[in-house]
């Protein structure tokens, strides 16, 4: 065992059991995944993603690349690529090592590693190119693909819950290191909602290894805890930082039966970076192998876990801060077989403390290579030579079982920088550190340099690495030195290219142990300082963050709003079958029992002709236009001429885009000389609605006219038949049916209820719809249907609706028109004010394009067999062999009431075409013959609808 | 140019992979004089110097870089190439740079990882399917292959899909097997260096700050960062910077720039074999060969040069994902991104003469320009080269929105490209 006796903060008194690859081990409350695999001396916990190579725990946070272990909690709960520095350790914990086959201890990959040669830095661009155009996708992509890859996806559907929050605070402080606490407090003592948020799952951050901190530690977090408008958020990660100090935080809960994570999307008055900094490692060959750790992990484990994770101890160091942690281990009870110091020379205080403590130092040395299986055995120190690379002639071995990496800080800046800060290079710290900010933040603490002492410049560190066989710089990609060198030799010059080339800093640490290395091996090779090359962008998330917090509770059904029609209930009640129509639901048919589609269609759309149907017609837009200029606002935008318009008089309208194209139609009624009842398709309600404040708005600002949705206020109720009037008359009260026509509105009262209505159809036939307060409808509908009773009223669906207005030949916006249909294409020319001077879409209608004799024009089709139905979206063929589409077929039902299929179609020129023969192309059998008619089935004169 | 090989890896294996040139020659500067200017050093750029030093013998020609090539949206999109478009102009266009996809890599000497595993588009609503089945209809008639699966099918074609979702089940699918994916960034980089080596001069970090025009009004030149260069051709493929590189010849394009986004999970073993778009949940994903799930979310809905977009479009994305896949829902969000994509009223690509003489457009391909990368950079050749539309790009003229002879794929088909 490597647990200490006594220290740290984790509660001996209660043990833990947890499983690694399938082996049982005990760890204690406190714990993490990591420190626990150490306290039972399990070093080897990983494998690289290229070379497989065997791979440890190098860090005790979130910038981890190399313990990457699979979580399993159950079907539906596996969980990849988990950080086992990042993994609080609980009762029942199972892990497993990822990317090996068989075992992690003898993984056959790991051959790939012999041929590290070949497979450097881009090897796949140069390789794989034959035999044959498709060898890449036929025989290597399946190959590579099986190497690839971390862990294993999930494989079923997640059972746990997640949630959303939006909060406000004067002050968010992101970090609770000592930074972070110190700015907490003072944020609350000034007063105002203040946040603190942390990754881990104690407070503390660096004092968390300070055992002397501890009880003022406690004190500070007693007192935030204490104040009601602090909010405390551990295991919290910012992780995007946005536009006006938006903040999107994932905070992990993880608790039984509670919600797993939690999205936190933060709007702060101020925001306080307390990001800390992250320990660099050092570029040489084997600085991969388990055991070789960061200085200030390995101090961390042994302060705050009491885990000592290796007895005969070696660093390698290059910042003075390897010196507390080489001493921490030693007064944990480590031996220190030697510190290698790579600058000239360690400040003169330490080495005095060093020597009194009988630490071996030896100066200007760096690390030949390092040696052991899967965990470091010892190491070859030798002399840095003139280029910075240590010499190998003059190598002496040293054995060890833990090396320490001391590289010196690289300050955490991610967010700053997505908050579009400007960051500035300190020479002196030799580290990028916030400059200007672009919003109201402060950093704090060691992300801003505070506190940090200079060390060992990186270049300088990094100096003669390129040439080191096997020195890592980012540990998850394999990414060596060479492979920098190699990008630079190829031409890939920016740090970007060198980043996509060579994929350093892309794998899930995202760079935070690699990227410094990376510009330092380029400035190197370029003979450019570090600033000169530059950073490549920071971007969200700051760690990965999951897909189920970013969509929390939008699942399901809840993923997005149903909308349902006031009379959804009764029409679930019927066993209606819906159809989806944007977010709304709509009742599709109303089938009897034991009645397919067809017969239900065919039986609603007969009563329809024969006596009267209702229908429920409430998801129709509907916009109230209100003012003095309502109709001249009307006159601008729809095609039609309105101020003419009566008032109780209704008009089909259209409305165009500036391109000339049909955007949208319904029926306006002018209930006043200064009020118009607009309405519009179903789908097209918002966009209609946004369209019209566009224009009100930036056009016409001068007009005085108010639009306001009614959608939701009216329910609609269609009344559709030649029994329509006998059914309703009774039921309405302070109408005149005498000044009523077709395309007639009036305000008056149905079944006792205030309502507008309209005359007017959709089916060709006499037609009413009832507009009457949402709520009040499911009653006037009873009413309707008491009364309609004796003729037979029957409910029917979209469905039959569709084949009702196709029979007549009425379109569909979105179905005969797809946004490249004129008003002249669809045959509606006729509704087009000619004398208007004005209106939108009027000049793109005068283009030539738009004026061609050839333009695909709506008609009629008839099937030559008389039985069969041609598939909408077929193409439209002059000949059966004909290559050529000359237009598609938009509609195609059975009608019941003609007794043959009918369809509608766009064809070229096909107004002209009446009565020819043409084709539509089928997916699995000979074209099908058509003949052109005109679009109007039933009932040309109109004669039914005035009825 | 040194060939890539199997064998040439070998060898260098033996001396440390010393023996690599780099891929492309980088001049400091532009010469004084060119044939041809490209602006821009994207894949359409790129592509569209290489076809002309390739396919046409031009003789001196620069790429004028602003940033590092490939920076622009060549290394920001989510890879996917299609050619199931509505319209015979699309498709013809599409198909065009499907077929040179197809021996790209060979073409190249440069693996750039074409991978066609299929692209099935999701139909959620009767007019999804409407819509979808006429695509097949369209596409078959025009030899462009497209085919309508069932519900099932789709499911045994893409097994994590989740077609009894709760809210919007899958009803049926469209699948392009020819479609698929590739490596972004090794367009640009195979399109420099085999440009490169047939002497086109590219020139990074170097801007064009204006264009210089003689008195007939045709093009003389172009003022940049790194000096003045005299040509009289240019060809602009610039994407979101198009509008402010054509304005300096006195030229308003009908282009509106928007941030789209786009993002990558943690890699992890195979799990999904093809591409799968959902328009109608807002949703685009496939994997790459390393791992990572590529997920293309939607554009803000405000035109705007910031190449970052908020949270919340990316949440509704996932929240789609997570719908259509739920087993992803403990995936991570690696990392994402933005770009800027121009986009055109009818959400067709420009290709072509400009009011301008010397002076030609390669713009607009909105969300989907890159599929189109080979297809665009060599029909846009063959126009400079010649001084008039190849027949593929002639229905893609900049006059087309005076004519009023709109290709307009968003319309018909509701999807996004």
């Amino acid at each position: 065992m490597t647990r200490l006796a006594t220290g740290g903060r984790i509660d001996r008194t209660r043990p833990l059991r947890f499983s690694f690859d399938g082996r049982d081990y005990t760890g204690f409350a406190g714990d993490t995944l990591a420190s626990a695999l150490l306290a039972n001396g399990v070093h080897l916990v990983g494998r690289s993603f290229k070379y497989h190579r065997p791979r440890g725990i190098l860090s005790a946070g979130v910038e981890e690349p190399n313990a990457l272990v699979e979580i399993d909690r159950g079907v539906g709960r596996r969980e990849p690529n988990a950080r086992a520095t990042m993994v609080p350790l609980v009762e029942g914990l199972v892990a497993r090592s990822q990317n090996r086959w068989p075992s992690l201890r003898f993984d056959l990959a790991a051959l790939a590693g012999l041929g590290s040669a070949v497979l450097g830095a881009g090897f796949y661009y140069k390789t794989f190119l034959g035999p044959g155009r498709d060898a890449w996708h036929k025989r290597w992509e399946p190959l590579i693909r099986r190497m690839a890859g971390l862990g294993r996806a999930p494989e079923a559907a997640d059972p746990d819950r997640y949630g959303n929050r939006y909060a406000h605070a004067e002050v968010l402080v992101v970090g609770a290191g000592p930074a972070g606490i110190a700015a907490a407090l003072e944020a609350a003592a000034a007063g105002g909602r203040v946040i603190l948020c942390d990754e881990q799952a104690e407070f503390g951050g660096s004092l968390l290894a300070e055992p002397r901190a501890w009880p003022q530690l406690a004190a500070d977090m007693a007192a935030l805890s204490a104040n009601p408008a602090v909010t405390l958020l551990p295991r919290t990660t910012a992780f995007s930082y946005g536009l006006q100090n938006f903040v999107a935080l994932a905070q992990v809960l993880e608790q039984p039966n509670d919600l797993r994570e939690r999205l936190w999307q933060v709007r702060a008055q101020r925001v306080v970076l307390a990001t800390g900094a992250l320990e660099r490692p050092i570029p040489f060959s084997g600085n991969d192998r388990p055991g070789v750790m960061l200085a200030d992990a390995a101090r961390h484990y042994a302060q705050r876990w009491g885990v000592l994770p290796g007895r005969n101890v070696a660093a390698v160091v290059a910042h003075d801060t390897g010196y507390a942690a080489t001493f921490a281990l030693q007064d944990a009870g480590a031996v220190i077989a030697a510190v290698l110091e790579m600058r000239e020379a360690a400040p003169a205080a330490l080495l005095a403390e060093a020597a009194r403590r009988g630490v071996r130092v030896l100066a200007n040395h760096g690390v030949v290579g390092t040696r052991g299986g899967l965990r470091i055995s010892g190491l070859l120190a030798a002399p840095r030579g003139a280029d910075g690379a240590p010499d190998a002639a003059r190598a002496t071995p040293i054995a060890c079982d833990l090396l320490l990496m001391a590289g010196g800080w690289t300050p955490s800046v991610h967010l700053f920088s997505q908050a579009r800060g400007m960051l500035r290079w300190d020479a002196a710290l030799d580290a990028f550190l916030p400059g200007e900010a672009r919003e109201a933040v402060t950093c704090v603490g060691a992300c801003a340099g505070e506190g940090l002492a200079p060390g060992l410049p990186v270049t300088q560190m990094a100096a003669g690495s390129a040439r080191a066989p096997k020195a890592f710089i980012d540990q998850q990609n394999d990414v060596t030195t060479r492979d920098i060198a190699l990008a630079v030799r190829e031409g890939f010059r920016s740090i970007e290219h060198v980043k996509r080339y060579t994929t350093n800093g892309m794998a899930t640490d995202q760079g935070k142990t690699s990227n410094m290395l990376g510009l330092a091996l380029v400035a190197g090779e370029l003979g450019r300082s570090v600033p000169e090359v530059g950073l490549t962008t920071f971007r969200a998330p700051y760690t990965p963050t999951s897909f189920g917090a970013f969509a929390g509770r939008h699942r399901g059904l809840q993923f997005d709003p149903v909308r349902a029609a006031p009379l959804h209930d009764w029409a679930v009640q019927q066993g209606a079958v819906f159809e989806p129509v944007g977010q709304w639901q709509r009742a599709r048919y109303f089938p009897h029992a034991g009645e397919e589609m067809r017969a239900a269609v065919d039986r609603e759309c007969l009563a329809v002709r024969e006596s009267v149907g209702i229908f429920d017609a409430s998801t129709l837009g509907k916009i109230e236009v209100v003012g003095p200029d309502a109709a001249l606002f009307l006159e601008r935008c729809y095609v039609n001429a309105w101020q003419k318009l009566g008032i109780g008089r209704c008009r089909y309208g259209l409305l165009l885009r500036e391109d000339g194209f049909i955007y949208d139609d319904g029926v306006v009624g002018r209930l006043a000389a200064d009020r118009f009842h607009v309405t519009t398709t179903t789908g097209g309600a918002a966009r209609v609605l946004h369209m019209l404040e566009d224009y009100r708005q930036t056009e016409f600002p001068e007009l005085h006219v108010w639009l306001t949705s009614t959608t939701e206020h009216w329910g609609v109720i269609a009344l559709q038949g030649p029994r329509a009037r006998d059914v309703l008359a009774p039921l309405v009260a302070g109408l005149d049916w005498a000044d009523f026509p077709h395309m007639a509105v009036a305000e008056c009262r149905v079944a006792g209820i205030a309502a507008r209505l309209f005359r007017v159809s959709f089916s060709g036939e006499l037609g009413f719809e009832v507009n009457v307060p949402a709520s009040q409808a499911p009653a006037v509908w009873q009413a309707l249907m008491q009364a309609g009773a004796a003729h037979g009223i029957t409910p029917y669906g979209t469905e039959a609706m569709h084949v009702l207005r196709a029979e007549k030949g009425f379109i569909i916006v979105g179905q005969e028109t797809d946004g490249t249909v004129t008003p002249d294409d669809a045959g509606l020319t006729w509704l087009v004010g000619k004398a208007k001077p004005d209106f939108i879409g009027k000049r793109s209608l005068t283009r030539p394009e738009m004026l061609r004799a050839d333009r695909r024009q709506l008609v009629g089709l008839r099937p030559h067999d008389g039985r069969n139905l041609p598939d909408e979206g077929a193409q439209l063929i002059a000949t059966a062999t004909s290559r050529e589409a000359e237009g598609h077929v938009t509609s195609a039902y059975r009608s019941a009431s003609l007794g043959h299929p009918i369809a509608l179609g766009l064809l070229a020129g096909g107004r002209a075409r009446l009565g020819d023969t043409v084709f539509a192309t089928s997916l699995n059998g000979a074209p099908m013959a058509l003949e052109v008619v005109a679009p109007c089935f039933l009932d040309p004169k109109g004669d039914r609808l005035r009825g | 140019m040194s060939g890539f090989s199997a064998f040439r890896l070998l060898r260098e294996a033996l001396r440390g992979q010393s023996g690599w040139e780099p891929q492309w020659r980088a001049p400091a500067q532009p010469q004084a004089e060119y044939d041809v200017v490209i602006v821009g050093g994207g894949g359409h750029g790129l592509a569209t110097a290489y076809y002309l030093a390739k396919e046409h013998r031009v003789g001196r020609i620069a790429v004028l870089e602003k940033g590092w090539i490939g920076g622009g949206n060549t290394g920001r999109n989510t890879t996917i190439i299609r050619s199931n478009y509505l319209f015979p102009e699309s498709a013809a266009l599409y198909d065009h740079a499907v077929q040179l996809w197809e021996g790209l890599s060979q073409e190249l000497n440069y693996n750039v990882m074409f991978s066609p595993r299929g692209v099935l588009m999701l139909a959620h609503n009767v007019h999804d399917e409407q819509s979808f089945r006429r695509h097949v209809h369209a596409n078959r008639l025009a030899g462009v292959d497209n085919e309508w699966l069932d519900a099932e099918a789709c499911r045994a074609f893409c097994p994590p899909l989740d077609i009894h979702q709760q809210r919007y089940p899958v009803l049926g699918g469209a699948l392009q097997r020819r479609g698929g994916v590739a490596r972004h960034d090794a367009v640009a980089w195979g399109y420099a260096r085999a440009a490169s080596a047939l002497g086109v001069d590219i020139i990074q970090n170097c801007e064009v700050t204006g264009i210089t025009r003689g008195v007939d009004g045709g093009v003389t030149g172009l003022s940049t960062s790194r000096g003045e260069v005299r040509t009289r051709k240019v060809g602009v493929v610039a994407a979101g910077s198009t509008s402010l590189v054509m304005a300096m010849a006195g030229v308003r394009m009908p282009l509106e720039s928007f941030p789209l986004q786009a993002l990558v999970s943690e890699p992890v073993k195979p799990v999904f074999p093809c591409v799968v778009m959902s328009n109608t949940v807002h949703a685009y994903i496939s994997q790459s060969d390393k791992g990572e799930l590529v997920i293309g979310a939607g554009t803000d809905q405000y035109p705007s040069y910031s190449q970052a977009g908020g949270v919340q479009i990316l949440s509704h994305t996932l929240e789609a994902i997570c719908e259509l896949f739920p087993m992803f829902r403990r995936m991570r969000m690696l990392r994402s991104w933005g770009g800027i994509v121009d986009t055109t009223t009818d959400r067709s690509p420009i290709i072509g003469l400009t009011p301008v003489p010397g002076l030609y457009v390669n713009c607009g391909w909105g969300t989907g320009g890159f599929k189109a990368t080979p297809g665009s950079g060599h029909v846009f050749a063959a126009t400079i080269a010649r001084g008039e539309p190849h027949p593929i790009a002639a229905p893609f003229s900049l006059d087309r929105f005076v004519t009023g002879r709109l290709i307009d794929e968003a319309a018909a088909a509701a999807v996004a490209h």
